[in-house]
Formats: structure tokens, sequence, C-alpha cells
């Protein structure tokens, strides 16, 4: 049996996973991404070894992805985050698919065909509406955790809009919401519905919708709002953070072509 | 990327260009007309006026960016963030009293004793030389063009004639000279020569490997926006047009090893130029055509027919049409440069020449069967831009023609 490791390098967070050849996930590990990339990349690799206890002498290949990418020198190959996120989707889900990736910084959709294949791709323009950050900027202003926006939706009674998708002004358009004794519940709803309509723009969603990305990991009642706003059933594949690390891992087992310049130096 | 030898004899013309209405600044030496690229430059030529065209030196602010400090300078005096970032490049460099033209020895822009737009391409052009005419107390004269045109109708030439005859007398006055026709008639010819010298510069890339990229064009172009209408610019596309006629006989790449070919619409991002032709060259991409640098042929000119043809050289060009006259268009360039895809660049300052917001790359990838892509950026103002984004973008583009083509893939990593 052979062994590979998927490396996403994300602007928030680093996911490492390590899967067999039957694709089965013996180990992942998430650490925050900080300034040191390569650093954070090494610590979350270490930590998914120990977890699947393997040696690294065991991995015949490791790839990244994320933005992070071209950080990970250790790698032997990499492939975008598009890449990784509709390959790691489409092992979990057959057919055409649509995958919504909403991560720290961006959001992306991406358009697979029955056999899998990307044939388009959408990322969000150059700011934070429609991804993780939106919501960290929400819960400073109410005062929680970000994890802590999912409980306070949840019993959610009266449905708030936030106009705006862009950041500052919907934080200001909830200074009034609070002014006039709005309950947190409806606010952090309302900062969901938004997020939800920024994304939902971004593209058509025609049948199956896999959600992947850390905003989908910690914020299920997104997804269920997502999927009333959407109409259809939204797919949430198992460990839905570490979905690109894993796509990663696959292009590694399935010896992917890379593009770049680092195409030369893949060993598989 | 294979360097153009040509290069050398491109910075000498273009000098003599700066140097020419350097000359004419300082010592008065002939008068001064700024015109917005596309014309009407044949009539200033034939009435003598040196040109400047206000475009070129914004995308030179654009590629040294240095319009990162100028603009600012303008959005606080009232001009929005959202419009032509040339504009706001060009006045804010201005108002902080920098030029890059300082290379060829020139204080600063030439001063306009005439200010000539035409807005077949957008209004800013005409906002932003009324306020240099505001400034100088100079005249701000043009044509107020048509514009989305589905078909160029007779109408639409007779009216635009009209406008370009209603110039003459304002610059005869200017520049105390008569028009002289058969002069007229002349410079459209080498305006028309130099269009079709261009053309065929560009034409070459339809073969593979292609020996020139758009990003290569973006520069070469110099002398076919500046100096059309003269011997100098023809001259110089007869010494690239030879060298890459000897590119395709040779079969010399511009991008070693070019494994996929592209087309770009949209405007050059200045101030990323060289990192985004590095990247596509890292991918083994030859974006081989565009529509900017076709937009500088001409084939109405006439020597025959000089205002008339002019008329309607400027309605035909694709900046000025609807959808589908444009849609047909890029299905022609994709067939002629036989491209695996269509990069759309989203200016964010220039809805004129964005062709993403109406729902054109995706019309397109559906009727034509090859993926379009959507980059957000601007011509200048980098801050419409993001790096790692544009990087995911591309390369995740690149990665979708390797899977749907694997054997070119094979070529890829050979
Ligand atoms: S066409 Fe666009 S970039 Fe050119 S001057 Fe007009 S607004 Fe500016």
């Amino acid at each position: 049996m052979n062994y590979w490791t998927g490396i996403d390098c994300g602007s928030w967070a680093t996911k490492a996973v390590i899967i067999d050849d039957d694709a089965q996930l013996l180990g992942s590990a998430v650490v925050r991404s900080g300034a040191d990339l390569s650093g954070a990349s090494a610590r979350a690799f270490a930590s998914a070894l120990t977890v699947a206890t393997r040696a690294r002498s065991e991995i015949s290949a490791v790839w990244a992805t994320g933005f992070g990418r071209g950080s990970v020198g250790f790698a032997d190959g990499s492939r975008t985050e598009l890449d990784c996120h509709g390959r790691g989707a489409a092992h979990y889900v057959s057919g055409a698919l649509v995958v919504l990736d909403i991560g720290g910084q961006d959001a992306k959709v991406i358009r697979l065909d029955d056999g899998g294949r990307r044939l388009a791709h959408r990322m969000n323009r150059k700011c934070a509406a429609g991804t993780g950050s939106f919501l960290d900027e929400i819960a400073l202003r109410l005062g929680v955790e970000p994890q802590a926006l999912d409980g306070l939706a949840r019993a959610a009674t009266e449905e708030l809009e936030l106009s705006s998708f862009c950041t500052v002004f919907a934080g200001t358009e909830l200074l009034t919401l609070i002014r006039a004794g709005k309950r947190p519940s409806d606010l952090a709803s309302a900062a969901y519905r938004s997020l939800i309509n920024r994304v939902a723009s971004m593209d058509v969603f025609p049948g199956r919708v896999v959600a992947t990305g850390g905003v989908i990991a910690y914020h299920p009642t997104l997804v269920r709002m997502l999927s009333e706003k959407l109409g259809s059933e939204i797919v949430v594949p198992p460990h839905p953070q570490e979905m690109g690390a894993f796509g990663a891992a696959l292009a590694a087992r399935d010896g992917a072509a890379a593009v770049g310049p680092e195409a030369t130096h893949v060993r598989t | 990327m294979t360097a153009l030898t040509s290069t050398a004899a491109l910075r000498e013309t273009m000098g003599g260009h700066f140097h020419a209405l350097g000359d004419a600044a300082v010592h008065k030496s002939a008068p001064i007309a700024w015109c917005t690229s596309v014309g009407p430059t044949e009539l200033l030529r034939a009435l003598g006026f040196e040109v400047f065209f206000p475009e070129n030196h914004a995308a030179m602010l654009g590629a040294a960016r240095t319009s990162q400090r100028y603009m600012p300078v303008v959005h606080a005096q009232g001009y929005s963030p959202d419009i032509c970032s040339y504009l706001t490049s060009d006045i804010g460099a201005y108002l902080t009293g920098e030029t890059p033209l300082e290379a060829y020895g020139l204080s600063g822009v030439p001063q306009a004793d005439v200010l000539v737009f035409n807005t077949n391409q957008c209004r800013d052009v005409r906002d932003w030389f009324e306020w240099y005419g505001r400034r100088w107390n100079v005249p701000v004269i043009g044509v107020r063009s048509p514009r989305a045109l589905e078909h160029v109708t007779t109408d639409d030439v007779d009216g635009v004639t009209k406008q370009i005859e209603g110039l003459i007398p304002v610059l005869e006055a200017v520049a105390g000279a008569r028009l002289d026709h058969r002069r007229l008639s002349d410079v459209v010819r080498a305006s028309r020569e130099c269009s079709d010298l261009w053309e065929a510069c560009l034409r070459t890339a339809a073969h593979r490997p292609a020996p020139l990229t758009f990003f290569d064009g973006t520069v070469h172009m110099g002398p076919a926006v500046v100096l059309r209408g003269t011997e100098s610019a023809n001259a110089y596309y007869r010494i690239l047009r030879a060298e890459l006629e000897a590119r395709v006989g040779a079969g010399t790449a511009a991008i070693p090893g070019e494994a996929y070919r592209l087309y770009w619409d949209g405007m050059p991002i200045w101030g990323r130029l060289r990192a985004l032709s590095t990247l596509f060259e890292e991918f083994r991409t030859a974006v081989a055509a565009s529509t900017y640098c076709n937009s500088w042929i001409f084939p109405a000119l006439d020597p025959a027919e000089p205002l008339r043809s002019m008329a309607r050289a400027a309605l035909e060009l694709f900046i000025v049409r609807s959808e589908q006259p444009k849609e047909r268009y890029i299905e022609e360039m994709v067939a002629r440069y036989d491209v695996d895809g269509i990069v759309f660049h989203d200016c964010r300052t220039c809805p004129n020449n964005s062709n993403t917001r109406y729902g054109m790359p995706r019309r397109l990838a559906d009727r034509l069967g090859i993926p379009t892509l959507v980059l957000d950026g601007d011509v200048n103002d980098l801050r419409c831009f993001s790096d790692e984004q544009a990087r995911t973008n591309i390369e995740g583009f690149v990665e979708q023609l390797a899977d749907a083509r694997p054997a070119a893939t094979r070529r890829v990593t050979a």
C-alpha cells in the first residue's frame, strides 16, 4: 500500500491529509497559517502523520494546494485549490455538479461535468464579501467568537436583512439594528443571509451542489439556509475544511499533470 | 520569452516621436494637438500638427506603476476612483509635475494648442481633454460618436464625416494653415499602410508556435498609435514584420515549448504586464492574439476618400460595436489564431473596454465550446488587482486546458 499527502496552505488555516491508495483518509490536521507558511505546512504535515501513525518515509508524494502552495518547499507538485476542491468533491459525489467553496478570504464556484472534469470556475472579487472574513467581522461586532454565530443563528426568529455585501457597510447596518434593539440571534442569521446572497449571485447552481471550505465546516445553519435559498439539496462531504488538501492528495496519487515550473520536479 | 531584436529600432522610433514633440513644445516649431488614440490623427498631421496621445502617456504611467501615486491626487479633486484610471493617472502626474517623458528630454507633457477627442471609445476622453482645455484656455473640439452599433450605416458615416469636416476651420485657425487635401490623402495612404503592416505583424501569431504574444504586441504597437500616418512608423513595421516572418520560417517561438494558445480581450494591466507575461510563459501558454492590439487595424482607411474613410474606420472599430458584432469578431479571431480559450479582462475603471458585464464570456464559451476566464483587474489602478487571485485564476485555467487535452499536457511536461 502507498500513502499520499495533500497540503492545503490557505490564507487562514493550513490543512494536511494522509490517504492511502484507496483514498481512505488516515489522518488530517488543521493549523493556523500565520505569517510562516512553510512552517505551518511542516507542522500540519507532522501532525497529520502522527494522527495517521505513518512515518514521513512511507509517503510516496506530497502535493500542495491553496494560495500558499508555492511556499510548501517539500511538495513534489501542486495544483490550484480550484482543481483540488473539485477533485475532492468529485471523489465523494458522482455526476455533474457545482462545488461551492467558501474559505477565509475567498469564495469559489467550480463547475464539473459528469466525468469530474472542470468546465468553468469563478472566484469572488478582491474583497471580503462572501467569505469567512465577513463573518469574522460580524462576530467581532456582536462580541462573540465566529464559531458562536451558528448557535445564535439557529435560534433566530425574525428575518432581518443586511442589504450590503460590503463588510464595512454591513458593519454600520448592524450597528443600526443593534441600536434598534434587534436580537443577536436574528443579527447572526442576517449576516448568514448576506453572505448567502453574495455567493448565490456568483453563478447559477443547476443540479447538485457540493459545499466545501472552513465556513461550511463551522456554520451548518448557514448551509441549511443556503440550501433553502438555492432550492436544492447541498451535499457536505466528510471533512469539508480539508477538502482541498484531500484533493491535493488525490492529485498526488493520480499523478495529475502539474502545469507550472514545478512540473519538472514531480516524482510520481 | 524570446526577446525581439526589433526592440532597439522601436526605441529609436518612439524616441524620435517624443523628441519631435519636445522640439515643438520648446521651439514652437510646430503647433501641438492632443488626440485620442483613434484620431482624427490623419487630419491633424496633414495640417502640420505634432500629435500627442495622452492615452499612450497614461499607459506609460501605468507600466511604470507611478500611476499609483498620481491617481489619488485627482480623486481628491472630486474625480471618482471608479472613472477611467488613465484619466486620473495622467492628470495626477500633471498636477504632481512629473512625466516619464523626462527620459526623452521633455520637462513636462507638451502643452496643447488644441485638444481633439473622439468619443467613439468613451466619454472619459472628452472629460479628460476638457480638464486641460480649462487649464490652458485652449480649444477642445471633437467627434461625438454614435456607439454600440450593430451595423455601421451610411447615415452613421455621413454624420461622423460631417463632424470631422466641422473641425477643420478651428484646426486651420490654430495651425495657421489651410488644409491641403492632397497632403491629407498622402497621410491617409501612409496610415493605411501602417495599419496593413501592423496587421501583417500580428497575423504571424496565427502560426504555431506564435512568434509574438499579446504582451509583445502591447509594446510594439507604440508606433501604430502615436506615429500612424508617418513613414517612420511604416519603416519600423517593415523591420518588425521581417523579424517575425523570419521567426515563423525558423519556427522560433515567443514562448518556448508553446503548449496552449489563448486570446485576450480587454485592456492590458499595464502595471503587471511583465508579471503576467512571465506567468503565462511559466505555463507554456502563448496569448497569441488580442482585441486590444487589433484595435489599431483600420482596413477602411482609403486615400481616395480621406475624411469619409476616417469616419468609417473610427466607427467600424470593435469598441464602438454592439454585443453581436463583437461576439462575431472574437469568434473569427478564435478560429484565425486557433486558440484553446479566451481570457477576458474585466477592467474596473473602463466599462467601455470590458466585455464581461453583459454575459459575453459565458455565451461565447457555450457557443464556441472553449473555456473562458474572467480576470478582475484594471488598466492602471492596481488596487483593483490581486496578484494571488490572478495567479490562481490563470493557473487553474491552464490546469483545465491540460486536463481537457492530456496530449498537450505531455508536451508540457516533456
Ligand atoms: S476607453 Fe477606457 S481606458 Fe481608454 S480612455 Fe476611455 S475609459 Fe479610459
